[in-house]
């Protein structure tokens, strides 16, 4: 009874087309809206939450905002890499400065800092090496180059050995980073060079440590506890003496912002699907009353309310899920053509969200096909009959 | 020869009332009748005599108001209309005046449908539906949809319909009204090979000269039934 129902179904949605496609764009739209805001939104959240992941993992950031009148010096790092639940601790001197090679120039955020930085960030070396201890204690004019750095000074990126001046200083190239390919650095851009904090600390006229970074221990909630008290107890209990930033929760409430976001796109095409599922009852309804000759019959030849009863129901049904289904095709094409205008992110459809497009639209169609259903199911057989149209 | 058979009708002071605006209409005042197997009956009267009141209760697609009315061998009581439904779809083959073919469907698929209702596989309805369809000699135009064929064809899809599932009585309400008197002549013709074969055929007409065709003829005024001629 189910199959014969389904073509049943099927002959009368394909004997009016135009009108099936019609009360189905309801569906297709509510289905597209759902399925690409939702993916959009979870392919760029899956996108940045790796971004924050593979950038600085889960170091723990601070900022000095105001010394006390004791600064902090390079040593006094030493007492907090011994921190138990602190792996290592880097500091982060900064300062802008022009890059000089032959006729090309460049301006660079010039990173004064120590071998310890390489770990906290996570860097990898394409080629050469990174600074080291007797770098940072010789105050040596060396330098390690963001690859994009040296593309754009040297046109190449091979630059080991060669000398360079930075804010008119001349430095010798000992390393040069792999290239990031991350979306932070297409976003945020610029190029960079890191310099022995020693040596970056007298150019930028700032012998103190202003910012640094910590690689955690072990668990970065107690790292960051651990490195919170350290610098309570160095500020004299002052929490507006510093910043403490953890990548992971930067992540933790970019991911509440959009989880909320999701849910509210996906209210947004909830009630578009609902409109659609009003459409859908608006012609089903229309459709009951022309075909009440036809139901006419079918009951004088033996069809019982719950044959009608279904008969329009799986029709209902079945015009939902075929919009549905076009709905997912399109949401499937937006989202191929966003992943290639995006460049760096795969927009993807997740199994959950069609699954829950799918399912609501099955919903939809029931819920708003019943009302249709029943009524053609109680159709008086002889006046059903009798009905001219 | 028929008054030895056995009765597939028997309906004893059925009365059906339609109240229209506080007044009442005894469409149906104490009608007796008896039908039996293998007969070709007529029924005829002028019009709003109560004909297809009548032909409505013997077809099931209404219950009386008081009497009885057993149809072969079945008490029809205050039935639901599932059960109805299926009494139906089994026992009565409906043909009516204009038809009532399903326009979207061939020929052989509207002679289907009944036994879709019935839920008879898919190949052995194929079969019984083609059968059908030959003993009206319209295998030629099984794929036919019925706006693709004449009203003396469509007629014929129509009987074939009410044939396909063998049922105790065909029901024909003026059967012949919409067709020219050639092509009525072609039909009752086939309804005289179906009685042949013994079919029980209930004729309802207005039209004394299709009427005095059947084997036997009743009479229906005013709500209630006589039998004139034997
Ligand atoms: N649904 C109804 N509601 C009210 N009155 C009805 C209804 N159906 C039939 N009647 C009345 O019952 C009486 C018998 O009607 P019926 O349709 O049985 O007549 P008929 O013999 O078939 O007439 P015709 O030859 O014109 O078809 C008529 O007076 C009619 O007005
Ligand atoms: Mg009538």
């Amino acid at each position: 009874m189910i199959v014969q129902s389904i073509k049943m179904a099927w002959e009368a949605i394909t004997s009016n087309k135009m009108r099936s496609f019609l009360t189905m764009l309801g569906i297709i739209i509510g289905v597209m809206a759902l399925v690409v805001l939702v993916s959009l939104v979870n392919g760029a959240t899956g996108a940045v939450t790796s971004e924050i992941t593979a950038l600085g993992n889960d170091m723990v950031t601070v900022n000095i905002r105001d010394d006390k009148g004791s600064p902090m010096r390079l040593e006094d790092l030493d007492e907090l890499a011994v921190l138990d639940a602190v792996g290592e601790a880097a500091p982060s001197g900064s300062m802008n400065a022009t890059a000089k090679f032959g006729y090309s120039d460049v301006t660079v955020s010039l990173y004064g800092t120590t071998p310890a930085y390489y770990n906290v960030q996570g860097l990898h070396m394409k080629y050469g090496r990174f600074l080291k201890t007797a770098d940072v204690e010789n105050a040596s004019y060396v330098t390690v180059l963001a690859y994009n750095t040296a593309e754009e000074l040297f046109g190449k990126a091979d630059v080991v050995g060669e000398q360079l001046t930075i804010g008119g200083r001349s430095f010798l190239v000992v390393g040069v980073l792999e290239e990031d390919t991350s979306l932070f650095a297409s976003m945020i851009g610029g190029y960079s060079a890191y310099a022995p904090f020693t040596v970056e600390s007298r150019m930028a006229d700032e012998p103190y440590v202003t910012a640094l970074s910590v690689s955690p221990g072990g668990n970065t909630d107690e790292t960051e506890s651990q490195v919170e008290s350290f610098m309570l107890a160095r500020f004299n209990q002052d929490e507006d003496a510093f910043r403490l930033m953890n990548m992971s929760s930067i992540s933790d409430a970019m991911s509440t912002v959009t989880g909320t976001l999701s849910l509210l796109l996906g209210g947004i095409a909830a009630i578009s699907l609902l409109v659609g599922g009003i459409g859908i009852m608006n012609i089903m309804l229309v459709s009951v009353t022309e075909r009440t000759k036809e139901i006419g019959i079918r009951k004088a030849i033996g069809a019982g309310k719950k044959s009608i009863m279904m008969q329009f129901l799986i029709e209902a049904l079945m015009v939902s899920l075929m919009g549905c289904l076009l709905g997912l095709a399109l949401s499937w094409l937006i989202l191929e053509v966003a992943t290639v205008i995006a460049k760096t992110i795969a927009f993807s459809m997740s199994i959950g969200v069609v699954l829950l497009a799918v399912g609501f639209s099955s919903i939809i169609g029931l819920i708003f096909g019943l009302y249709p259903a029943n009524k053609a199911a109680n159709k008086h057989p002889i006046e059903a009959l009798r009905y001219e149209g | 020869m028929s008054s030895e058979s056995r009765p597939i009708i028997t309906m004893t002071d059925i009365t059906k009332v339609y109240t229209v605006g506080g007044e009442e209409v005894r469409a149906l005042d104490g009608a007796n009748l008896t039908i039996r197997e293998g007969e070709f009956v007529s029924i005829i009267g002028p019009s709003g005599s109560g004909k297809s009141t009548l032909m409505n209760i013997i077809g099931c697609l209404d219950v009386a108001d008081s009497g009885e009315y057993i149809l072969d061998g079945q008490s029809i009581e205050q039935y639901s209309e599932e059960e109805l439904a299926r009494i139906r779809n089994k026992k009565i083959g409906f043909i009516f005046q204009n038809f009532n073919l399903l326009s979207r469907m061939s020929a052989l698929a509207n002679v289907e449908l009944p036994l879709i209702y019935q839920r008879i596989h898919m190949g052995d309805r194929r079969e019984q539906a083609a059968q059908a369809l030959a003993r009206v000699g319209l295998t030629d135009r099984s794929n036919h949809k019925p706006t693709e064929l004449s009203g003396g064809q469509q007629q014929r899809v129509a009987i074939a319909r009410a044939l396909a599932t063998n049922p105790a009585i065909l029901l024909a309400d003026e059967p012949t009204g919409n067709l020219d008197s050639k092509t009525g002549e072609d039909i009752l013709a086939l309804f005289h090979e179906l009685h042949r074969a013994g079919n029980t055929i209930v004729l309802i007409t207005h039209d004394p000269k299709i009427a005095s065709q059947a084997q036997r003829r009743i009479n229906i005024m005013d709500g209630r039934v006589t039998e004139v001629g034997a």
